[in-house]
Protein backbone atom coordinates (compact mmCIF):
# COMPACT_ATOMS: atom_id res chain seq x y z
CA UNK A 1 0.00 0.00 0.00
CA UNK A 2 2.74 2.40 0.97
CA UNK A 3 4.69 1.49 -2.12
CA UNK A 4 1.63 2.20 -4.22
CA UNK A 5 1.38 5.64 -2.69
CA UNK A 6 5.02 6.26 -3.36
CA UNK A 7 4.64 5.27 -6.96
CA UNK A 8 1.66 7.50 -7.44
CA UNK A 9 3.67 10.34 -5.97
CA UNK A 10 6.39 9.83 -8.56
CA UNK A 11 3.85 9.45 -11.31
CA UNK A 12 2.19 12.73 -10.41
CA UNK A 13 5.45 14.56 -10.65
CA UNK A 14 6.22 13.28 -14.15
CA UNK A 15 7.13 16.26 -16.21
CA UNK A 16 4.63 17.81 -18.53
CA UNK A 17 6.51 20.23 -20.71
CA UNK A 18 6.81 23.81 -19.60
CA UNK A 19 5.33 23.17 -16.19
CA UNK A 20 6.92 25.11 -13.34
CA UNK A 21 9.41 23.23 -11.21
CA UNK A 22 7.78 22.32 -7.93
CA UNK A 23 9.64 20.96 -4.98
CA UNK A 24 7.88 19.85 -1.84
CA UNK A 25 8.32 22.35 0.93
CA UNK A 26 10.73 20.74 3.38
CA UNK A 27 9.18 22.63 6.27
CA UNK A 28 6.00 20.64 5.77
CA UNK A 29 7.91 17.39 5.27
CA UNK A 30 10.09 17.37 8.35
CA UNK A 31 8.66 20.07 10.54
CA UNK A 32 11.10 20.70 13.34
CA UNK A 33 9.00 23.14 15.35
CA UNK A 34 6.64 20.47 16.63
CA UNK A 35 9.38 18.00 17.52
CA UNK A 36 9.05 17.20 21.17
CA UNK A 37 12.31 16.48 22.90
CA UNK A 38 11.50 16.33 26.61
CA UNK A 39 8.84 14.78 28.80
CA UNK A 40 7.46 16.35 32.02
CA UNK A 41 10.48 15.33 34.10
CA UNK A 42 12.78 17.03 31.56
CA UNK A 43 14.08 13.68 30.42
CA UNK A 44 14.69 12.98 26.75
CA UNK A 45 11.89 11.15 25.01
CA UNK A 46 14.18 9.29 22.56
CA UNK A 47 11.21 9.03 20.24
CA UNK A 48 13.38 7.60 17.43
CA UNK A 49 14.00 4.40 19.37
CA UNK A 50 11.78 1.42 20.01
CA UNK A 51 10.43 0.78 23.51
CA UNK A 52 12.97 -1.96 24.16
CA UNK A 53 15.92 0.09 22.98
CA UNK A 54 15.02 3.08 25.13
CA UNK A 55 16.03 1.15 28.24
CA UNK A 56 19.55 0.73 26.90
CA UNK A 57 20.22 4.42 26.37
CA UNK A 58 20.57 7.42 28.60
CA UNK A 59 17.74 9.94 28.67
CA UNK A 60 19.59 12.79 30.36
CA UNK A 61 20.30 15.87 28.26
CA UNK A 62 23.81 17.36 28.36
CA UNK A 63 24.60 19.72 31.20
CA UNK A 64 26.64 22.88 31.28
CA UNK A 65 29.84 22.35 33.24
CA UNK A 66 31.13 25.68 34.40
CA UNK A 67 34.86 26.21 34.09
CA UNK A 68 36.94 26.80 37.20
CA UNK A 69 38.37 30.24 37.79
CA UNK A 70 41.85 31.66 37.99
CA UNK A 71 45.15 29.83 37.79
CA UNK A 72 43.71 26.34 38.09
CA UNK A 73 41.59 26.79 34.96
CA UNK A 74 44.53 28.42 33.19
CA UNK A 75 46.65 25.42 34.02
CA UNK A 76 43.96 23.03 32.79
CA UNK A 77 43.53 25.00 29.58
CA UNK A 78 47.27 24.91 28.99
CA UNK A 79 47.22 21.13 29.46
CA UNK A 80 44.21 20.73 27.16
CA UNK A 81 45.74 22.84 24.43
CA UNK A 82 49.01 20.92 24.52
CA UNK A 83 47.44 17.51 24.12
CA UNK A 84 44.91 17.77 21.32
CA UNK A 85 43.80 14.33 20.29
CA UNK A 86 42.08 14.11 16.95
CA UNK A 87 39.20 11.73 16.39
CA UNK A 88 40.20 9.41 13.57
CA UNK A 89 37.06 9.87 11.57
CA UNK A 90 37.65 11.25 8.09
CA UNK A 91 34.31 12.79 7.29
CA UNK A 92 35.03 14.16 3.83
CA UNK A 93 37.71 14.64 1.20
CA UNK A 94 39.59 16.98 3.58
CA UNK A 95 40.63 14.06 5.75
CA UNK A 96 43.32 13.35 3.17
CA UNK A 97 45.21 16.36 4.50
CA UNK A 98 45.62 14.70 7.87
CA UNK A 99 48.03 12.09 6.48
CA UNK A 100 50.78 14.50 5.43
CA UNK A 101 50.17 16.33 8.68
CA UNK A 102 51.04 13.21 10.64
CA UNK A 103 54.19 12.26 8.81
CA UNK A 104 57.65 13.69 9.18
CA UNK A 105 57.41 16.75 6.96
CA UNK A 106 54.71 18.59 8.91
CA UNK A 107 54.83 16.37 11.99
CA UNK A 108 51.87 17.36 14.11
CA UNK A 109 53.12 15.21 16.98
CA UNK A 110 55.62 17.94 17.86
CA UNK A 111 52.66 20.11 18.86
CA UNK A 112 51.06 17.44 21.02
CA UNK A 113 48.48 16.52 18.40
CA UNK A 114 47.81 12.92 17.56
CA UNK A 115 45.01 10.77 16.19
CA UNK A 116 42.89 8.54 18.39
CA UNK A 117 40.63 5.71 17.29
CA UNK A 118 37.51 6.34 19.38
CA UNK A 119 35.41 9.39 20.30
CA UNK A 120 35.82 8.68 24.00
CA UNK A 121 39.57 9.25 23.85
CA UNK A 122 39.66 12.28 21.63
CA UNK A 123 39.14 15.96 22.28
CA UNK A 124 39.13 17.50 18.81
CA UNK A 125 36.96 16.62 15.86
CA UNK A 126 38.23 17.66 12.43
CA UNK A 127 35.34 17.89 9.98
CA UNK A 128 37.18 17.25 6.75
CA UNK A 129 35.25 19.21 4.16
CA UNK A 130 31.74 18.59 2.94
CA UNK A 131 29.30 17.02 5.37
CA UNK A 132 26.51 15.20 3.62
CA UNK A 133 23.27 14.58 5.44
CA UNK A 134 24.14 10.92 5.80
CA UNK A 135 27.52 11.77 7.33
CA UNK A 136 25.92 14.43 9.51
CA UNK A 137 24.09 11.72 11.39
CA UNK A 138 27.40 10.00 12.17
CA UNK A 139 29.07 13.31 12.97
CA UNK A 140 26.38 14.17 15.53
CA UNK A 141 26.64 10.74 17.05
CA UNK A 142 30.43 10.86 17.33
CA UNK A 143 30.50 14.44 18.53
CA UNK A 144 28.11 13.73 21.36
CA UNK A 145 30.12 10.70 22.45
CA UNK A 146 33.29 12.74 22.86
CA UNK A 147 34.09 13.80 26.40
CA UNK A 148 34.16 17.48 27.19
CA UNK A 149 35.86 19.83 26.82
CA UNK A 150 35.75 19.11 23.10
CA UNK A 151 36.63 21.22 20.12
CA UNK A 152 35.60 21.20 16.46
CA UNK A 153 37.73 22.30 13.55
CA UNK A 154 35.89 23.01 10.30
CA UNK A 155 38.29 22.22 7.49
CA UNK A 156 37.67 23.59 4.00
CA UNK A 157 35.16 25.92 2.43
CA UNK A 158 32.34 23.39 2.50
CA UNK A 159 32.01 23.61 6.26
CA UNK A 160 31.78 27.41 6.08
CA UNK A 161 29.15 28.00 3.44
CA UNK A 162 28.83 24.81 1.43
CA UNK A 163 31.77 25.59 -0.85
CA UNK A 164 31.39 24.15 -4.31
CA UNK A 165 28.47 22.03 -3.08
CA UNK A 166 26.43 25.05 -1.96
CA UNK A 167 23.47 24.01 -4.16
CA UNK A 168 23.64 20.28 -3.50
CA UNK A 169 20.58 18.56 -2.11
CA UNK A 170 22.70 16.47 0.16
CA UNK A 171 25.42 18.70 1.63
CA UNK A 172 24.81 20.96 4.60
CA UNK A 173 25.77 24.56 4.02
CA UNK A 174 26.65 25.78 7.48
CA UNK A 175 28.18 23.30 9.86
CA UNK A 176 27.76 25.58 12.89
CA UNK A 177 24.00 25.17 12.81
CA UNK A 178 24.40 21.49 13.66
CA UNK A 179 27.38 21.33 15.99
CA UNK A 180 29.39 24.19 17.53
CA UNK A 181 32.58 25.00 15.62
CA UNK A 182 35.64 26.63 17.17
CA UNK A 183 37.89 27.30 14.18
CA UNK A 184 37.31 27.34 10.44
CA UNK A 185 40.05 26.87 7.90
CA UNK A 186 39.16 28.29 4.51
CA UNK A 187 40.40 26.73 1.29
CA UNK A 188 39.59 23.97 -1.12
CA UNK A 189 41.74 22.13 -0.13
CA UNK A 190 43.73 23.98 2.51
CA UNK A 191 47.38 22.95 2.65
CA UNK A 192 48.69 21.15 5.74
CA UNK A 193 50.37 24.45 6.70
CA UNK A 194 46.94 26.06 6.87
CA UNK A 195 45.74 23.20 9.00
CA UNK A 196 48.67 23.69 11.36
CA UNK A 197 47.90 27.41 11.52
CA UNK A 198 44.30 26.55 12.38
CA UNK A 199 45.43 24.19 15.11
CA UNK A 200 47.72 26.89 16.54
CA UNK A 201 44.75 29.26 16.47
CA UNK A 202 42.71 26.67 18.33
CA UNK A 203 45.43 26.42 20.97
CA UNK A 204 45.28 30.17 21.49
CA UNK A 205 41.51 30.00 21.82
CA UNK A 206 41.71 27.22 24.38
CA UNK A 207 44.40 29.00 26.39
CA UNK A 208 42.27 32.13 26.50
CA UNK A 209 39.40 30.05 27.86
CA UNK A 210 37.17 30.54 24.81
CA UNK A 211 36.97 26.88 23.79
CA UNK A 212 33.53 26.36 25.29
CA UNK A 213 31.90 24.46 22.44
CA UNK A 214 30.57 21.65 24.63
CA UNK A 215 28.86 24.11 26.96
CA UNK A 216 27.45 26.03 24.03
CA UNK A 217 26.02 22.79 22.74
CA UNK A 218 24.43 22.02 26.11
CA UNK A 219 22.99 25.52 26.45
CA UNK A 220 21.44 25.55 22.98
CA UNK A 221 20.66 21.86 22.93
CA UNK A 222 17.09 22.23 21.68
CA UNK A 223 18.08 24.55 18.86
CA UNK A 224 20.81 22.19 17.66
CA UNK A 225 18.48 19.21 17.92
CA UNK A 226 15.74 20.96 15.95
CA UNK A 227 18.22 21.80 13.19
CA UNK A 228 19.61 18.28 13.14
CA UNK A 229 16.22 16.63 13.08
CA UNK A 230 15.10 18.88 10.30
CA UNK A 231 17.60 17.32 7.90
CA UNK A 232 18.07 13.83 9.37
CA UNK A 233 14.73 12.33 8.47
CA UNK A 234 15.23 8.77 9.70
CA UNK A 235 16.26 9.51 13.25
CA UNK A 236 16.76 6.02 14.66
CA UNK A 237 19.27 6.82 17.39
CA UNK A 238 18.93 8.28 20.88
CA UNK A 239 18.39 12.02 21.17
CA UNK A 240 21.62 12.40 23.07
CA UNK A 241 24.26 9.78 22.41
CA UNK A 242 26.04 9.34 25.66
CA UNK B 1 30.02 -4.07 -34.20
CA UNK B 2 29.68 -7.11 -36.35
CA UNK B 3 27.05 -6.23 -38.97
CA UNK B 4 25.84 -9.82 -39.17
CA UNK B 5 25.13 -9.81 -35.48
CA UNK B 6 23.19 -6.59 -35.85
CA UNK B 7 21.08 -7.99 -38.71
CA UNK B 8 20.47 -11.06 -36.64
CA UNK B 9 19.30 -9.03 -33.66
CA UNK B 10 17.20 -6.79 -35.90
CA UNK B 11 15.29 -9.81 -37.17
CA UNK B 12 14.80 -11.55 -33.86
CA UNK B 13 14.44 -8.68 -31.37
CA UNK B 14 13.48 -5.60 -33.40
CA UNK B 15 16.70 -3.79 -32.60
CA UNK B 16 16.98 -0.37 -34.26
CA UNK B 17 19.32 2.57 -34.85
CA UNK B 18 22.79 1.12 -34.65
CA UNK B 19 25.28 3.78 -33.70
CA UNK B 20 28.92 2.84 -34.08
CA UNK B 21 31.15 5.07 -31.99
CA UNK B 22 34.37 3.29 -32.83
CA UNK B 23 35.82 -0.16 -33.39
CA UNK B 24 35.16 -1.19 -29.82
CA UNK B 25 31.97 0.56 -28.92
CA UNK B 26 28.46 0.77 -30.36
CA UNK B 27 24.93 1.43 -29.23
CA UNK B 28 21.59 -0.05 -30.20
CA UNK B 29 18.03 0.73 -29.25
CA UNK B 30 15.30 -1.73 -28.43
CA UNK B 31 11.72 -1.65 -27.24
CA UNK B 32 10.92 -2.06 -23.57
CA UNK B 33 9.24 -5.48 -23.98
CA UNK B 34 12.19 -6.97 -25.88
CA UNK B 35 14.95 -5.57 -23.69
CA UNK B 36 15.39 -8.38 -21.18
CA UNK B 37 15.06 -11.18 -23.80
CA UNK B 38 17.68 -9.35 -25.88
CA UNK B 39 20.06 -8.97 -22.95
CA UNK B 40 19.56 -12.63 -22.00
CA UNK B 41 20.34 -13.64 -25.57
CA UNK B 42 23.43 -11.44 -25.68
CA UNK B 43 24.70 -12.86 -22.43
CA UNK B 44 24.02 -16.54 -23.04
CA UNK B 45 24.62 -16.82 -26.78
CA UNK B 46 26.63 -13.86 -28.03
CA UNK B 47 29.32 -13.78 -25.33
CA UNK B 48 28.42 -10.35 -23.88
CA UNK B 49 28.98 -11.73 -20.41
CA UNK B 50 29.98 -8.65 -18.48
CA UNK B 51 27.63 -5.93 -17.27
CA UNK B 52 29.87 -2.86 -17.19
CA UNK B 53 27.23 -0.53 -15.84
CA UNK B 54 23.55 0.19 -15.87
CA UNK B 55 22.30 3.74 -15.66
CA UNK B 56 19.49 6.09 -16.62
CA UNK B 57 19.48 9.28 -18.65
CA UNK B 58 16.58 11.59 -17.92
CA UNK B 59 15.30 12.90 -21.28
CA UNK B 60 12.78 15.30 -19.81
CA UNK B 61 12.22 17.05 -23.16
CA UNK B 62 11.01 13.80 -24.73
CA UNK B 63 9.13 12.81 -21.59
CA UNK B 64 11.05 9.58 -21.19
CA UNK B 65 13.85 7.88 -19.34
CA UNK B 66 16.60 6.21 -21.33
CA UNK B 67 17.89 3.10 -19.60
CA UNK B 68 21.41 2.27 -20.69
CA UNK B 69 22.71 -1.26 -20.22
CA UNK B 70 26.39 -1.41 -21.06
CA UNK B 71 27.59 -4.91 -21.85
CA UNK B 72 31.10 -6.06 -22.61
CA UNK B 73 32.31 -9.06 -24.51
CA UNK B 74 35.80 -10.32 -23.73
CA UNK B 75 36.10 -12.52 -26.77
CA UNK B 76 34.97 -9.80 -29.19
CA UNK B 77 36.71 -7.04 -27.23
CA UNK B 78 33.61 -4.95 -27.70
CA UNK B 79 31.30 -2.74 -25.63
CA UNK B 80 27.64 -2.79 -26.54
CA UNK B 81 25.22 -0.25 -25.11
CA UNK B 82 21.55 -1.13 -25.15
CA UNK B 83 19.26 1.89 -24.85
CA UNK B 84 15.69 1.33 -23.74
CA UNK B 85 13.23 4.21 -23.58
CA UNK B 86 10.48 4.11 -20.98
CA UNK B 87 7.76 6.63 -20.23
CA UNK B 88 8.49 9.04 -17.42
CA UNK B 89 5.19 8.40 -15.71
CA UNK B 90 5.15 4.62 -16.12
CA UNK B 91 8.36 3.81 -14.42
CA UNK B 92 8.26 0.03 -14.28
CA UNK B 93 11.03 -2.03 -15.78
CA UNK B 94 11.80 -5.71 -15.78
CA UNK B 95 14.63 -6.64 -13.46
CA UNK B 96 17.86 -8.25 -14.68
CA UNK B 97 19.12 -9.41 -11.30
CA UNK B 98 18.66 -13.05 -12.37
CA UNK B 99 21.35 -12.52 -15.02
CA UNK B 100 23.84 -10.57 -12.92
CA UNK B 101 23.31 -10.52 -9.14
CA UNK B 102 25.25 -7.24 -9.06
CA UNK B 103 22.47 -5.59 -11.03
CA UNK B 104 20.34 -5.44 -7.91
CA UNK B 105 22.64 -2.75 -6.50
CA UNK B 106 22.24 -0.69 -9.67
CA UNK B 107 18.50 -1.12 -9.51
CA UNK B 108 18.41 -0.10 -5.88
CA UNK B 109 20.28 3.06 -6.75
CA UNK B 110 18.07 3.85 -9.74
CA UNK B 111 14.95 3.30 -7.66
CA UNK B 112 16.21 5.79 -5.13
CA UNK B 113 17.65 8.39 -7.47
CA UNK B 114 15.09 8.29 -10.31
CA UNK B 115 12.09 6.47 -8.86
CA UNK B 116 12.18 3.74 -11.49
CA UNK B 117 10.78 0.50 -10.09
CA UNK B 118 12.16 -2.95 -10.77
CA UNK B 119 9.61 -5.40 -9.38
CA UNK B 120 11.05 -8.53 -7.71
CA UNK B 121 14.53 -7.10 -7.47
CA UNK B 122 15.81 -8.02 -3.99
CA UNK B 123 16.34 -5.23 -1.48
CA UNK B 124 14.85 -2.65 -3.81
CA UNK B 125 13.55 -0.44 -1.03
CA UNK B 126 16.64 -0.50 1.14
CA UNK B 127 18.60 2.70 1.54
CA UNK B 128 21.33 3.07 -1.02
CA UNK B 129 22.79 6.53 -0.60
CA UNK B 130 20.06 8.71 0.84
CA UNK B 131 18.50 7.91 4.16
CA UNK B 132 14.87 8.67 4.71
CA UNK B 133 14.43 10.72 1.55
CA UNK B 134 10.98 12.21 1.08
CA UNK B 135 9.56 13.66 -2.10
CA UNK B 136 10.83 13.61 -5.67
CA UNK B 137 13.90 11.47 -6.30
CA UNK B 138 16.78 13.90 -6.53
CA UNK B 139 18.32 12.90 -9.87
CA UNK B 140 15.14 13.61 -11.79
CA UNK B 141 15.61 16.78 -13.75
CA UNK B 142 12.47 18.48 -12.55
CA UNK B 143 13.94 18.41 -9.06
CA UNK B 144 15.44 21.83 -8.38
CA UNK B 145 18.45 21.05 -6.24
CA UNK B 146 19.44 24.69 -5.66
CA UNK B 147 16.03 25.60 -4.36
CA UNK B 148 15.87 22.50 -2.22
CA UNK B 149 19.24 23.42 -0.73
CA UNK B 150 18.10 26.97 -0.03
CA UNK B 151 14.92 25.76 1.64
CA UNK B 152 16.53 23.01 3.69
CA UNK B 153 19.96 24.20 4.73
CA UNK B 154 21.00 27.49 6.26
CA UNK B 155 22.74 29.89 3.94
CA UNK B 156 25.61 31.94 5.19
CA UNK B 157 25.26 35.48 3.90
CA UNK B 158 28.13 37.10 2.04
CA UNK B 159 28.85 34.45 -0.51
CA UNK B 160 30.04 35.79 -3.86
CA UNK B 161 29.99 33.74 -7.02
CA UNK B 162 31.86 34.69 -10.16
CA UNK B 163 31.34 33.39 -13.63
CA UNK B 164 34.65 31.57 -14.11
CA UNK B 165 35.17 32.46 -17.78
CA UNK B 166 34.46 36.14 -17.23
CA UNK B 167 36.50 36.27 -14.07
CA UNK B 168 39.52 34.64 -15.71
CA UNK B 169 39.40 37.06 -18.61
CA UNK B 170 39.25 40.05 -16.32
CA UNK B 171 41.99 38.81 -14.01
CA UNK B 172 44.41 37.31 -16.49
CA UNK B 173 43.86 39.60 -19.49
CA UNK B 174 42.54 42.84 -17.97
CA UNK B 175 43.40 45.03 -20.96
CA UNK B 176 41.69 42.74 -23.44
CA UNK B 177 38.64 42.03 -21.33
CA UNK B 178 36.94 45.20 -22.50
CA UNK B 179 37.11 44.20 -26.15
CA UNK B 180 35.75 40.67 -25.62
Amino acid sequence: MEKDMERRLYADTGAPEGSPVVNPDPRTLGDSSNIQLFNEQLKLLNSGLTEEDRLNFCDTPPEVIKPFRGHWENFLNWARSESLWILGFGTGCGAIELRPLMTSRFDMYQYGIQPRPTPRQSSIFVIGGYASVKTMKRIVRSYEQMQGPKFVLGLGSCTINGGMYYDSYNTVNRLDHYIPVDVYIAGCMPRPEALLAGLMELKTIIKEGRGEGANKYAENFEWYKANQKRIIKDWNMPDYNW
Amino acid sequence: MNIELYKNLENSFGVTSLEVKNRNQSYIRVKKEMAVPLITHLKLVESYKHLSFFTIIDQIEKGEFELLYMLHSYSRNHDLGIIVSIERHETDMESIHHLWPAAETYQRELREMFGVEFPDSPGLYENFCLEGWEGIPPMRREFDTKRYSEDTFYKRPGRETNDPAKYMKEKIYPSEAETW
